[in-house]
């Protein structure tokens, strides 16, 4: 009969349950939250992988720096086995194809005979001597890593014959086995001496950064006067003073160390220029108002907001060291034999005229080359990727 | 000026003193001091050791007083150009240097011109044709350049000199003038020789220059004054002659300072490989032998030459770049 009344009850209150988020607005697709909320050192990485030369060079020196924790089983024979019938020997060849058809990687042999004219060693390839090289296989014997025996190879010689991939030097030494062997050198002796320049040009230079005053004074003038030394020649007199006395392996510490005490310079003004700037910044106040110690101003808050510029440099200046090995042991003044790295092994190649007739002599060039172009990379993109907000 | 001049001199003073102890401390690094040590040599040869001459010896040069006299005796000498005693060559040290000096300065000097010269050049077309083909080509030059250490590239070539012309590229001079006075026939000899180590020296600082050039130029090109002074019209050659090449030429001087120290190292090895007559060899030969009153004095004349260096270019620097003021004390 009648109409439904009107619903007069009152709608219940309503309230949402979920939280309320006034930057709602604002909120962040999970992407943008990945890039805005990265750390310093996460977007240096992201802006140093889009530098590709400096990605593959990191690539190479990685390799290689893995090479040397297993040296002797990558070379095919140990680093002083000699080889008397096969003195100054030629590269062999890798090949796959003989004559007769596929055979799997093997090289030829040689025959060998003395030029009676000139004196002249000459090999000839003989194409009947197939030797197809073996894998994993059981061959010179080493200390690996001068802790246990083990004789174990990637790849070795078949039997009775030869594996010289780059040739042999003057007492019929694997060329290729000891380069390898001088890679673990040659690339030591770059971080060990950065690792020393590292320490003294932070000590150093935030000392002077941080105090200023006379005692950056003083720093100051001792490193022009550092610098001012010429410092090829400065490392040869200070190694030359190494007592000849002193063990292989001593030498190698003196000139690692030698190499690391004379290098700290630029770094330790890098350091100084920075600290000097940073130092006035409001948190550098406010940690000093809260009381923290001039040590841990320096090393929590200070060091850390360039280190990556630090890391860059010093990239930049491992190269420098591992020249100046090479360079030192090229003239004899560096590491001294059994201890080998490219410098000793070019060390035989300075006389040009056994160069001119044992080409292959200089091929520890082509290592060297290539580490110091890939630090050399690397250090570029590291220095560029150093200030990611940029 | 010239009070910037004096004062620069007197900055020069303490460095040069530093030097010269770490230099003779260096000297002084191996057991025993050079007597000692001739003594021995003496001996191995079987030679009959001459008692007046050692006292003679040790008296001249003080060997038996303490360290810190024996060092003023020692710069005292070179002061005087007495530059002690090479046992090796039993004569006096500033007999057996000879030219070697001379030679050594005009190496370095030449490598610094052909640095200048060739980098100027391109560094400009580096710049002005950024990311052009020819820009990534010099790049990469550069780059090979840099990485390529000196001794190795003097090696290398002259490695292929021996095998395509079967003659040596080494020496300083045709070996017929070889200790004969300096005449115009031999300067002439000198510097048909000198282009070999002068690029073998120059590669890594040309490299180094030039990408301190571009990038100085780059910085510059950028900047608003050279919008405005093309946008007045002015041709392209002006806009970059007037304006940005004069700032952007300043590493060409200041970088001395660095550059020196780089091409002295370079060369002292450089001519070990080429066997050159300057510095190097000789000195090596002294570190082998410890013959170390002849390898202190080419170290202390090598650290000298750079600090002169770069002294003459602060001068020329302040000279030639009116910003850098000399009066008025800090300007920052």
């Amino acid at each position: 009969m009648s109409a439904d009344p009107i619903d007069t009850r009152r709608l219940d209150h309503y309230v949402s349950t979920a939280p309320f988020d006034p930057y709602s607005v604002e909120q962040m697709s999970p992407e943008q939250e990945r890039y805005f909320m990265a750390s310093q050192w996460r977007m240096m990485w992201w802006k140093l992988k889009r530098h590709r030369l400096a990605v593959i060079s990191a690539g190479v020196l990685g390799f290689m720096y893995l090479t040397i924790l297993v040296s002797e089983f990558l070379s095919p024979y140990a680093l002083d086995s000699r080889h008397i019938h096969h003195i100054y020997a030629p590269p062999q060849g890798i090949h796959l194809f003989s004559d007769e058809g596929f055979v799997g990687p093997f090289v030829y042999g040689y025959d060998y005979e003395l030029n009676m004219d000139t004196l002249q060693r000459v090999y000839t390839v003989d194409k009947t001597d197939i030797q197809p090289i073996r894998f994993f296989c059981r061959g010179d014997d080493y200390d690996f890593w001068g802790l246990f025996p083990a004789n174990l190879h990637l790849a070795c010689p078949s039997e009775g014959g030869t594996l010289f991939l780059l040739g042999t030097d003057r007492l019929g030494r694997d060329m290729l086995s000891r380069i390898l062997h001088g890679t673990r050198i040659s690339l030591t002796v770059g971080l060990i001496g950065i690792t020393i320049s590292f320490i003294l040009g932070i000590v150093v230079g935030g000392i002077a950064g941080y105090y200023g005053g006379w005692i950056d004074n003083v720093i100051q003038r001792f490193i022009e006067v550092l610098r001012s030394f010429p410092e090829l020649p400065l490392w040869m007199a200070l190694s030359a003073a190494l007592p000849v006395t002193w063990s292989p392996i001593l030498i190698y510490f003196g000139i690692t160390l030698i190499l690391g005490l004379l290098d700290w310079t630029g770094l330790a003004r890098a350091v100084r220029s920075k600290l000097l700037a940073l130092r006035e910044e409001d948190f550098c106040t406010a940690a000093q108002l809260m009381g923290a110690s001039p040590r841990r101003i320096i090393g929590r808050h200070l060091l850390p907001s360039f280190m990556s510029h630090l890391i860059a440099s010093a990239t930049l200046s491992i190269p420098g060291m591992i020249l100046g090995e090479t360079a030192l042991s090229f003239l004899g003044l560096g590491l001294r034999p059994p201890i080998t790295s490219w410098g000793v092994l070019l060390n035989e190649a300075q006389n040009i005229n056994v160069v001119a007739l044992y080409p292959w002599l200089m091929l520890p060039v082509v290592p060297v080359i290539l580490v110091v172009l890939a630090f050399n990379f690397l250090g570029d993109g590291l220095r560029d990727a150093a200030d990611p907000y940029r | 000026m010239l009070g910037f001049l004096v004062r620069r001199i007197m900055v020069m003073i303490p460095t040069l003193l530093a030097i010269s102890a770490i230099t003779f401390v260096i000297i002084q690094l191996p057991p025993g001091d050079y007597l000692t040590t001739l003594v021995t040599e003496l001996e191995s040869r079987g030679e009959a050791i001459d008692q007046s001459r050692l006292q003679f010896l040790r008296e001249t040069y003080g060997l038996d007083k303490p360290m810190i006299e024996q060092y003023f005796v020692w710069l005292g000498g070179m002061l005087t150009g007495d530059y002690g005693y090479s046992f090796e060559y039993n004569r006096p040290v500033a007999d057996v240097v000879g030219d070697r000096m001379l030679l050594t300065i005009i190496v370095s000097f030449a490598t610094i011109v052909f640095i200048w010269v060739v980098s100027f050049p391109i560094g400009i077309y580096s710049a002005t044709h950024q990311y052009s083909l020819g820009d990534y080509g010099l790049t990469f030059l550069g780059f090979l350049g840099l990485a390529t250490p000196n001794f190795l590239l003097a090696l290398v070539l002259l490695y292929f000199a021996n095998v395509t012309f079967g003659t040596s590229i080494g020496g300083l001079m045709d070996s017929a003038y070889i200790d004969a006075p300096w005449s115009m026939g031999k300067f002439l000899s000198v510097l048909e020789h000198l282009w070999i180590p002068v690029i073998v020296i120059g590669t890594s600082g040309t490299a180094g220059m030039i990408r301190r050039l571009r990038a100085n130029l780059l910085d510059e090109l950028h900047k608003q004054y050279v919008v405005t002074a093309r946008a007045k019209g002015l041709s392209p050659g002006k806009v970059l002659w007037k304006y940005p090449l004069r700032m952007a030429i300043n590493p060409f001087i200041a970088d001395i300072g660095n550059l020196l120290p780089q091409i002295v190292s370079g060369a002292a090895v450089v001519s070990i490989v080429l066997s050159l007559p300057t510095t190097g060899p000789m000195l090596l030969d002294a570190l082998r032998s410890q013959d170390m009153y002849l390898a202190g004095s080419f170290l202390m004349f090598l650290a000298l030459l750079t600090v002169v260096g770069v002294f003459l270019s602060d001068l020329a620097l302040a000279a030639l770049d009116p910003r850098i003021r000399l009066e008025g004390g800090a300007t920052r």
